[in-house]
């Protein structure tokens, strides 16, 4: 028997396989088909504190081996997800829940945090300071480590459950970044965001989404990631959530072994619905194949 | 919605660039007309929301236009299986139809009304139907809705065929008791300027996932966001603002 336990900020994970925010809703889409609670947790859908529209559509367009989206952070707002999403999910998913949270200010993140910090079914903050597809906000705080450190002091005065902060690859330097959230007390950082892309339709001579550029993810983008986990696990002492690209139980293990404690998956659900599902289930059976006892013994083996 | 594997019955040519591929699988999540299915290509990433044109037992009709490179790859499939989620929409909905309801389609648009017109007949009522295209050798489904019993007036942009102009302008002065439509959004406005009852139009949008869970083809209407893939294609025509 292999274990695929996995601890992450104190709270331990049955396995490593954490659907990421923005490709999974709620889990309730999800739930509908298969047992969630199959899962480490999950991320729910990027929070902010007034409801989001998002962007005009087109807000998709497809690449090789990948997708790029422009949704833009549309979410209900974080007094609706309190009252109905986080009641509603208490009947599908009995797990500490990721609460991933979003802001145009300094002021909306420490808000909308300590709105869910109190929510006992909420786990983990992940803050994301890294969406690329809104002005003003999201990744304009996660590109200068002097702005994500102040996001993180801020945010960590106002939670007592662990931070965790999502950093974007579209930073000059994701490591000073990330070193920058563990001096000003993150508990944990999550990369890589979606990297920064564009389409162009030769019919119409214009950009296929409608705001022009838009966040790239999916198995193109794995390679990137990974190395840019390797090199931030080596550099820093808190742990690391891997992401981008992850679509099966040897992407995971090969997050681990570049340092990553847990694992996001993100675009694959887009694809396949059962994406998740089938890396829990796969990954026994992979770790065995490759000897591998516990997933501990090779976290960080490359680096 | 169901994932499962359909094998490929039949793939013809029924039109220029326009195929009907016949799938058989478990099509228990279908359950209304104008729903869609999601199909996995090998090499694409993102799934190919195709609109089902009919449904009966364990059979699906999926009719399609060429317009990109997944429908190109469907179109060279002679066999084989495709993973596809089915039952994927709202679909349109029949109560309100009335004695005489009127169908519109254009073009791409035409394929979920036949289920449409089917189950309307069956239920009694006496649809009819306005098919649009722009050229008279892009026609198709004509006698495929006459064989339902239903009254079809068929416009093209160029007077080739039938009545010369567009879908929308052939409603003037048509009696009808509530209407559906589906086709390009221009075509759609028309529809909607022309309309004089109640009707449900179904949209189109590029889309991620195609069951709810990406936000990609969010629109909105009067009664809130709404996502096409999952809350519509189907809308009111109440509730939608152009």
């Amino acid at each position: 028997m292999v274990d695929t336990r996995v601890t992450l900020c104190g709270i331990e994970l049955d396995n490593p396989v954490i659907p990421a925010s923005g490709t999974f809703g709620y889990g309730a889409e999800f739930a509908a088909l298969y047992d969630i609670n199959c899962l480490g947790t999950f991320s729910f859908k990027g929070t902010t504190a007034e409801p989001r529209f998002g962007n005009p559509t087109p807000r998709i367009a497809e690449c090789r081996e990948g997708m790029l989206n422009s949704v833009g952070l549309q979410n209900p707002g974080v007094r609706h997800v309190l009252e109905h999403e986080l009641p509603e999910m208490q009947a599908y998913f009995h797990k500490p829940v990721m609460a991933n949270v979003s802001g145009f200010s300094v002021d909306e993140y420490v808000r909308v945090c300590a709105l869910l910090d109190e929510q006992e079914q909420v786990g983990w903050l992940e803050v994301n300071i890294s969406c690329p597809n809104v002005h003003n906000g999201g990744m304009a705080f996660g590109t200068v480590p002097e702005a994500a450190a102040e996001v993180t002091r801020a945010v960590k005065n106002a939670a007592k459950k662990p931070v965790i902060m999502k950093l974007s690859p579209n930073a000059a330097d994701i490591v000073s970044v990330a070193k920058a959230c563990e001096d000003a007390g993150a508990d944990g950082v999550s990369l890589i965001n979606t990297i920064l892309g564009m389409r162009i339709d030769l019919k119409t001579r214009r950009p296929v989404l409608a705001n022009r550029y838009g966040g790239m993810s999916g198995p193109a983008v794995f390679p990137v990631a990974l190395r840019m986990v390797s090199q931030v696990a080596s550099a820093v002492s808190i742990p690391v959530v891997g992401m981008g690209g992850v679509c099966c139980a040897e992407d995971v293990l090969e997050m681990i072994m570049a340092g990553a404690a847990a694992v996001e998956v993100g675009a694959a659900n887009l694809a396949d619905p059962y994406a998740a599902k089938k890396i829990v289930s796969a990954l026994p059976g992979v770790m065995e194949k490759y000897k591998i006892s516990s997933l501990n013994e090779i976290r960080g083996c490359a680096n | 919605m169901k994932q499962g594997l359909f094998t490929i019955i039949d793939n013809s040519r029924i039109a220029p660039d326009v195929y009907r591929m016949i799938l058989e699988g478990d099509t228990s999540a279908v359950t209304a007309p104008g729903q869609f299915v999601n199909i996995r290509l090998d090499g694409l990433f993102l799934r190919r929301p195709i609109s089902v044109c009919d449904c009966v037992q364990n059979k699906l009709a999926l009719v399609y236009k060429v317009v990109g490179r997944g429908t190109a790859q469907m179109a060279a499939m002679s066999r084989g299986s495709l993973d596809v989620l089915t039952g994927l929409g709202n679909g349109y909905s029949l109560e309100k139809a009335g004695r005489r309801p009127l169908l519109v389609g254009g073009g791409a648009g035409v394929p979920p009304l036949y289920m449409l017109c089917r189950k309307l007949a069956e239920q009694g009522a006496e649809p009819r139907v306005i098919l649009g295209f722009n050229t008279a050798a892009e026609v198709f489904y004509e006698n495929e809705f006459a064989a339902l019993g239903a009254e079809v007036t068929v416009t093209t942009v160029d007077g080739s065929r039938g009545v010369k102009g567009f879908a929308a302008d052939a409603m003037a002065g048509m009696d009808y008791t509530y209407f559906y439509t589906c086709g390009p959004e221009p075509m759609l406005r028309a529809v909607d300027r022309a309309a004089v009852t109640s009707g449900q139009l179904s949209f189109e949008e590029r889309m991620g996932c195609g069951f709810g869970a990406c936000m990609g083809c969010t629109c909105r209407t009067k009664y809130g966001n709404k996502r096409i893939c999952r809350d519509g294609p189907v809308l009111e025509r109440e509730e939608i603002i152009w």
